[in-house]
């Protein structure tokens, strides 16, 4: 009996004591402080195609709920202190996996929130479940614009849309060589892909460009000679295309090993993640659109400028944290997993509660910029959801002074580290 | 010797209307979702079983009628705004008017050359939808939310597709057990025993397997429009997965083919064992080689299967279970 | 579309046939012995492929000797799968067979998959390369050329310079009647079924060395292996190398005149059709 007593006592002064340390000014309203736990659900392609960049979007994922978890949870106004912990399974970059475990992930593990998994394939499947089940989820690794324009209510996206990922490196090429004419068009037949080249091919044709190849490969093509005899006996000016990272990373290798003569090569997705440099040579003066680099520069003051918040860490020390805790430098993937997570955030604390209608429109008014960039969404009920605030920036393989091969932003000009070159 | 003539049939029926109605009387909606996987399979195990298990056909590419089905009704959905039960139905149609087509020379095949044909056909079907704009080639087709709208909401969308699938399965059934009972089942028993001495007793084989796959292709149709009703996104390789083909073949085999019972036994013990393990990180592949070898073991030891089995171990059961 | 794709295209078509007629040599041989369509052929194919990787990022082991290795291990291999699975019911209808070997092939799948997941994997090896003016051979293509030959070769020495070969091809002949004049023909179909699987290994370890891969990709050359052989008629092992290098130049030169993504709808409409119009194949089976 005297021991449930003591026990009650020590379990009311640790309350107390926390109560004190995690929100000053809970005690002097009387308010008391709970604890609750917030769950967060997805799936990563722990294996298969799309693991590399899944894995690193899961990574940054885990350092945002660290660095919640350390500076002691997320505070909301009513004194609840929610604790985020993840609920996760493997895809296996499967999109009937993806449904079965997002089906799951509401129904058994009545997860509070969702996020994403990566791919856009499998975003769109997973948006598809969330949205009959009413749950919100925030998404990275899903930039496909025809997935926004369904008329969702619940998915809010992060990454800027797949119609922006080649418009701006037909820009850089054609800054950098107005000569070129001849473009070739070679990309994966995904969703995601295909968004892209949809919005990129009008585009360069409207800058007086030539389209003399213009083929899709299926998802998981290992042998790209039937594209590159067709590249080659057209010669062109510029190669522009790819998919995601095991088929950009190919391609870029045969392009290579068959000695194609093209001035200039941009591929999605592939490019900006560091693992692209395993085909040496061949990562030389390739061009990728990307997210966000380390080098990127979004600050308080250049919130100021914009007239918005800066909210969560700087883009330093997310790098640093990150490396610290995975040993290996994070990539644009990352910083999507971590934004997605800080926008939730951003937004619970807004609504001052885990209410799915008052998240919502938190999200909805949200306008603010991370060190990943701005983020705001579109309201517009055709497109809701969809990121109409964030940029993205082109990277090349570049050697350095010191003959070794590394990214540089070479576009915009005001954000670049590195002059673009052509390609010899 | 005294036959019962048990009310099998019925007694069956109402078994499964009661596990239906199971997960919406406790409101549990991941049953429901098990569930509706579990009447699918049931549908497309049982819908084999008449080409093959009755009159003897492998189709290993059955699934083929699963996707037809499923993105001719899709496509009227998404560009018509038909109503999911029209448009099901509507995509099924052309999808057994295929079977139709493509039934009267494949069956004309004896034994391995018809199964590999059948691989053949939606391996093709497949590659050609893959790049059959119209129906969004390779990235399929995307439900516009609103679609759901005319059902109130993609929730009771989801649960109206659980009761149609609930009656497809319950329809294949019946139409298998009819079937099993009728002069019509009878002749294609026969074409399985010995087409030959079938034809020397009056039966028109070609007729007889012709209509049967159409039948059995039917079905699977229905299954796959409501399916991909559910999911709000169909694409070409989950629309004619070869695997799903195999594993309700496996279902089949595993709960007895040429019995009624046995795909439904089959369908529901293997989808109870793939819940169990598409979880567990460790042994989500794993159900594949457990498939494999339960198949391996009814093909090897018990080519009756479990019902089949079970009807010979205890001939007393015949008159209960068909 | 361009012709100046057409010599480039049909030398690399020509080129990958010769790997995929060694793959399906092993099936057409399995069949022309003991009329069983080996549906466990593509994870085998697979597994080739996997032995030189292991041996390759695990031991260091030159893929070329992991492609030895991969050829033995395939003998060893091919004769549990026969006992395993196809003797008890070698005398069945042939759609039991095809149940027995799928099952293998799900056995396979099932375990590669949980050990090596389908995360695609590489064999990263460089032999430069040859050419200029539009044509570029590379190293490990042309190698994979000269190995090929090689093994169907070495099949060919087996089959007719050999006493086992004889014995196979008496068994294939008529099992009867081989059994009749002393030949123990479980063993020898034990041994076709091993040789049949280490020339479908032996292909996957080839193909290792050219593509990436994960333990589905045998799926992709199974198919193929299937419209060779349904080309070059069932049992027929020069039909099924002949049936290759045809499919190869096929896929090839049809890239110039179709788009790529249009080329595997042709193989499958090709394969039907000749199930259906003369199902012995385009060679005539069994040689």
């Amino acid at each position: 009996m005297r021991g449930i007593t003591v026990a009650l006592a020590l379990v009311g002064l640790l309350a107390a004591a926390c109560g004190g340390t995690t929100t000053p000014g809970a005690g002097t309203s009387g308010q008391a402080t709970v604890k609750k736990d917030l769950i967060i659900g997805f799936t990563a392609s722990q294996t298969g195609a799309q693991n590399v960049a899944s894995n690193k979007q899961t990574e940054g994922i885990k350092l945002w709920v660290d660095d919640v978890t350390k500076a002691g949870g997320i505070k909301l106004k009513d004194g609840t202190i929610l604790m985020p912990q993840i609920k996760s399974y493997d895809d296996q970059s499967a999109t009937d996996r993806v449904q079965a475990l997002y089906t799951k992930l509401i129904n058994d593990d009545k997860v509070d929130f969702l996020l994403s998994p990566y791919s856009s394939g499998l975003v769109k499947a997973a948006a598809v479940v969330s949205e009959q089940n009413g749950k919100v989820m925030i998404t990275a690794g899903g930039a496909d614009d025809a997935t926004m324009e369904q008329g969702f209510r619940n998915i809010y996206q992060v990454y800027t849309p797949a119609s922006k990922y080649l418009t701006g490196a037909i820009d850089l090429m054609l800054k950098l060589d107005p000569t070129i004419k001849k473009v070739a068009i070679v990309n994966e037949k995904d969703s995601f892909s295909t968004s892209v080249v949809a919005a990129a091919k009008p585009y360069a044709e409207s800058k007086g460009l030539q389209v003399v190849v213009n083929q899709g490969y299926d998802t998981g093509t290992v042998d790209f000679g039937p594209f590159i005899n067709q590249i080659s006996a057209a010669a062109p000016d510029a190669i522009i295309g790819g998919g995601h990272l095991p088929d950009g990373t190919t391609l870029a290798k045969q392009l290579y090993e068959k000695k194609v003569s093209a001035r200039f090569v941009a591929l999605l997705v592939a490019p900006p993640e560091p693992t692209f440099a395993d085909i040496g040579e061949a990562a030389q003066f390739i061009v990728g659109p990307s997210q966000w680099e380390t080098q990127t520069k979004y600050s308080a003051e250049a919130a100021k400028t914009a007239g918005v918040p800066f909210y969560g860490p700087t883009g330093a020390d997310f790098t640093t944290a990150y490396k610290a805790k995975f040993s290996a430098p994070p990539s644009y993937h990352s910083a999507g997993g971590y934004a997605a997570g800080l926008t939730l955030q951003k937004a619970l604390e807004d609504a001052g509660s885990t209410d799915p209608e008052k998240v919502k429109t938190a999200l909805d008014k949200d306008d603010f910029m991370t060190f990943y960039g701005r983020i705001k969404f579109s309201t517009d009920p055709k497109t809701h959801g969809k990121q109409i605030a964030h940029e993205m920036v082109y990277v090349q393989w570049l050697k350095g002074s010191d003959g070794k091969l590394a990214t540089q932003i070479v576009w915009p000009a005001e954000a670049k580290s590195a002059d673009p070159q052509l390609r010899k | 010797m005294i036959r019962v003539r048990a009310p099998f049939l019925p007694a069956l029926l109402v078994v499964l209307a009661i596990v239906a109605a199971l997960p919406l009387a406790v409101n549990n909606n991941s049953l429901r979702e098990e569930l509706f996987l579990m009447f699918m399979l049931i549908t497309l195990a049982s819908s084999i079983n008449i080409i093959m298990g009755y009159t003897g056909y492998v189709s290993f590419g059955h699934i083929v009628f699963f996707g037809l089905g499923g993105y001719f009704a899709f496509y009227l959905m998404q560009n018509f705004n038909a109503h999911f039960l029209v448009a099901a139905l509507a995509g099924a149609i052309p999808a057994s008017a295929i079977a139709l087509v493509i039934g009267v020379p494949i069956l004309r095949l004896r034994g391995a050359y018809f199964a590999l044909a059948t691989i053949g056909i939606n391996e093709a079907m497949r590659t050609a939808i893959n790049n059959f704009e119209p129906f969004g080639g390779a990235v399929g087709m995307f439900f516009n939310f609103s679609v759901y709208d005319t059902y109130g909401g993609a929730r009771n969308a989801a649960l109206l597709a659980y009761g149609v699938m609930v009656v497809v399965a319950l329809a294949t059934v019946t139409t298998s057990y009819l079937i099993r009972r009728s002069k019509f089942g009878l002749s294609l028993m026969a074409i399985r025993e010995d087409q030959d001495v079938a034809m020397v007793v009056g039966i028109d084989p070609a007729r007889a397997k012709v209509v049967a796959y159409v039948i059995s292709s039917f079905f699977p149709a229905l299954a796959g429009a409501t399916f991909f009703f559910k999911n709000g996104i169909i694409e070409p390789g989950v629309a004619f997965d070869l695997l799903r083909s195999i594993e309700s073949l496996v279902m089949c085999v595993l709960g007895g083919t040429g019995t009624v019972a046995g795909p439904i036994v089959g369908a529901a013990l293997y989808e109870w064992l793939r819940g169990f393990l598409i979880t567990t990180p460790a042994l989500a592949n794993f159900q594949l080689f457990l498939a494999g070898l339960l198949l391996l073991v009814v093909v090897l030891f018990v080519t009756a299967g479990l019902v089949g089995w079970l009807r010979n171990r205890y001939p007393v059961l015949r008159a209960y279970i068909q | 579309m361009s012709v100046d794709a057409l010599v480039p295209s049909a030398i690399d078509g020509l080129m990958l046939g010769f790997v995929y007629g060694l793959a399906a040599m092993g099936l057409t041989l399995i069949f022309g012995v003991m009329r069983v369509i080996n549906l466990s052929h593509g994870p085998v194919i697979a597994l080739g492929m996997f032995v030189v990787y292991v041996l390759f990022t695990g031991a260091g082991v030159n893929p070329y000797l992991g492609l030895i290795a991969a050829a033995g291990l395939g003998i060893l291999f091919g004769v549990a799968i026969y006992f395993v699975a196809v003797d008890r019911i070698i005398n069945a209808p042939e759609l039991t067979t095809l149940l027995a070997t799928y099952s293998v092939n799900l056995m396979i799948v099932g375990v590669a998959t949980s050990v090596f997941t389908t995360t695609p994997r590489a064999v990263d090896i460089s032999l430069g390369s040859v050419g200029g003016s539009g044509v570029t051979i590379l190293g490990t293509h042309a190698v994979a050329v000269a190995i090929a030959i090689a093994g169907a070769a070495l099949l060919y020495a087996i089959l007719f310079r050999t006493r086992i070969g004889k014995s196979i091809r008496a068994v294939a002949n008529n099992r009867a009647a081989a059994e009749l004049m002393g030949i123990d023909s479980r063993r020898v179909l034990a041994l076709s079924f091993g040789i049949g699987t280490s020339l479908a290994m032996t292909s996957g370890a080839l193909l290792s060395t050219l593509f990436s891969f994960t333990p589905l990709s045998g799926a992709t050359y199974e198919v193929k292996s299937f419209v060779i052989v349904v080309l070059g008629g069932l049992g027929n092992p020069t039909g099924a190398l002949v049936g290759g290098i045809v499919l190869g130049l096929l896929e090839g030169v049809s890239t110039v005149f179709i788009p790529v993504s249009w080329v595997p709808v042709l193989e499958y409409v090709i394969f039907i059709a000749i199930l259906l119009v003369r199902p012995t194949g385009l060679l005539g089976a069994r040689a």
